[in-house]
């Protein structure tokens, strides 16, 4: 083998005469960080290790989304919703399948509002384990990442059981459901429940009292109430702050008055006090899947609207109305009446909303998607205004945003 | 004006005593209560309602292009509340005056407009004033034209379809 030249550095003979001046220092950090969680570029201007400015720089995952929705049939937007924020692409079918039923008055059947409920708490579970496996990892707790993957490898596959698919399931329908529930979800969400509350309790042990943990969090990440709301924060980062503040308390949709959990908060306002409450959410979470599971409507999982709904592949070869309606979908899809309808779910990142504006053709006028992670991540500069840099990659984490949630 | 079915609202109704000659029109369709303001009121209505009404959020920007028809844009702004647990939507017409579309900026009043503007800014064209850092956001700088107009291709300009039979 060849031997390998060593390439030769050249540097500066004279001594550095400015040292100890009052320069400072700009530092671009990403697109390529491995601790930006995506393509965020943030520049950062350093007074020694102190950061005295900085700046995000978004647009890398920039994909036109809400352009193309513009293109595409009504019920053909559903998979690109699942791009959006693709750790919680559940949540998004959602909301944009409810701000669509606004439009058209549609009323989705208790069965299918019970499974959407169980799947996007799935979804939440699933993101949060995204976010404390690589914030931790960010901090140096290398395991918790490994279990926290280790678990999300059982909810893609849950998800792949429901829906066909692991990640971009689309399995929430204008009206309902993609599909029934396949035979035997039962079993898995049984073992599912069973399995998830040993294995939350494990990472609170890994972290909660770990001292290394607490001193890189405690006291970390601070900004005021004031100034969260002033900039559109919303979600975990405003309830570690201790708002109680949560969609589906306080506007409730898809039937979530119909169940029974708190609404977690802290008081302390740091990264630690999000870490607790996002380590309650799932215990939350589970609570509320426990209820759909034990509570389980039987019956329809669609609604029952000719227009909307492709008909039943029987009903099609006996019934003319059944064929045409199926031609007429399957061709050009269902119109929508004209109008504006907004709807907004609290996703696992905070408030997801979905702005439609219909001129009354089978397709999308406007979709707007009003992402947390968009507005969490314009609090950036006031958090790191101050701090050393260091502190500044557990406040990045404890934000959890998706780059794909900020570009769209 | 107020039209006639708002008079009962609370919050339209408020609106309508302090500035009434800035509506100039709404509806409350499926429960969404919207109010169209008079684009050069914005500022003065967006402060009254943060000051006086209570709602702590701006929570989103954004616009429609109602291209051919003229005024052509329609600035749409979600307002919350925690505290009433209400989301109301203002919308402002915006027409061209000369090529240039542009409406007063709201970063005075919410600063999440900072980046909600910029982003109707960079995908719209939609010019806001006394906005302190109007650039694009998503696109890079030297990118030619406004994406999320109606009159922009979907595929772009890269590829031309025109000598292909």
């Amino acid at each position: 083998m060849a031997e390998l030249e060593t390439p030769v550095v050249p540097y500066l003979e004279a001594p550095n005469t400015d040292a100890g001046s009052t320069r400072t220092m700009t530092l671009n950090m990403g697109p390529q960080h491995p601790s930006t969680h995506g393509v965020l570029r943030i520049l950062i201007n350093l007074d020694g290790e102190i950061i005295t400015k900085a700046q995000a720089d978004i647009g890398y995952l920039h994909t036109g989304i809400e352009k193309e929705c513009e293109v595409k049939t009504w019920q053909q937007v559903v998979p690109l919703t699942d791009r959006v924020d693709y750790l919680a692409n559940l949540s998004n079918n959602l909301c944009y399948c409810l701000a669509v039923e606004k439009l058209l008055g549609l009323e989705v059947p208790a069965r299918a509002q019970y499974m959407r409920v169980m799947l996007t708490e799935i979804t939440r579970i699933n993101s949060h384990l995204i976010w404390l496996g690589t914030s931790a990892i960010d901090l140096g707790a290398m395991s918790v990442f490994f279990y926290c993957f280790r678990e999300r490898e059982e909810i893609l596959r849950l998800f792949e059981f429901f829906s066909g698919q692991r990640m971009m399931t689309s399995y929430f329908r204008i009206g309902g459901l993609a599909l029934d529930a396949p035979r035997g979800w039962r079993q898995w969400i049984k073992k599912f429940l069973d399995v998830m509350p040993s294995r939350i309790e494990m990472w609170e042990n890994l972290l909660n009292e770990n001292p290394i943990f607490k001193r890189r969090t405690q006291g970390v990440g601070f900004i005021s109430v004031a100034d969260m709301l002033d900039m559109g924060v919303t979600g975990p980062m405003l309830r570690g702050a201790g708002l109680k503040v949560d969609l589906r308390k306080d506007k409730p949709y898809s039937g979530y008055d119909k169940f029974d959990f708190d609404v977690p908060t802290q008081t302390t306002n740091d990264v630690y006090g999000r870490y607790l409450v996002r380590m309650e959410e799932l215990k939350q979470s589970l609570k509320i899947i426990r209820q759909c599971y034990e509570g389980m409507p039987e019956g329809a999982w669609q609604a029952d609207s000719p227009k909307v709904i492709l008909p039943d592949r029987e009903k099609m070869k006996t019934q003319m109305e059944a064929l045409i309606y199926h031609f007429k979908i399957v061709t050009e899809g269902f119109r929508v009446p004209a109008g504006e309808a907004y709807a907004a779910v609290e996703s696992p990142r905070g408030e997801l909303g979905y702005y439609v504006v219909s001129d009354g053709t089978a397709k999308p006028y406007r979709v707007f998607m009003r992402t947390p992670s968009f507005a969490n991540l314009q609090s950036l500069s006031t958090i790191f205004a101050g701090v050393p840099i260091a502190d500044s990659i557990a406040s990045l984490g404890s934000m959890d945003f998706v780059l794909g949630d900020t570009d769209r | 004006m107020l039209p006639e079915a708002l008079q009962q609202d609370p919050v339209a109704a408020a609106l309508a005593a302090r500035f009434g000659d800035a509506i100039t029109g709404g509806n409350l369709n499926l429960g969404e209560l919207t109010l169209e303001i008079d684009p050069a009121r914005i500022v003065e209505v967006g402060r009254f309602f943060k000051d006086e009404q209570k709602f702590e959020q701006l929570s989103s920007v954004t616009c429609v292009d109602w291209h051919p028809r003229e005024p052509r844009f329609e600035v749409v702004y979600h307002l919350r509340s925690y505290e009433r647990k209400l989301v109301i939507r203002l919308k402002c017409k915006v027409g061209a005056a000369g090529d240039v579309y542009a409406i007063d900026s709201l970063y005075p009043v919410w600063k999440s407009a900072d980046w909600y503007e910029r982003e109707v800014f960079d995908l719209l064209g939609v010019t806001f004033h006394n906005h302190p850092d109007l650039r694009r956001i998503m696109l890079p700088d030297h990118w030619k034209g406004h994406p999320l107009r109606k009159d922009y291709p979907v595929h772009g300009y890269k590829y031309s379809y025109a000598d292909q039979q």
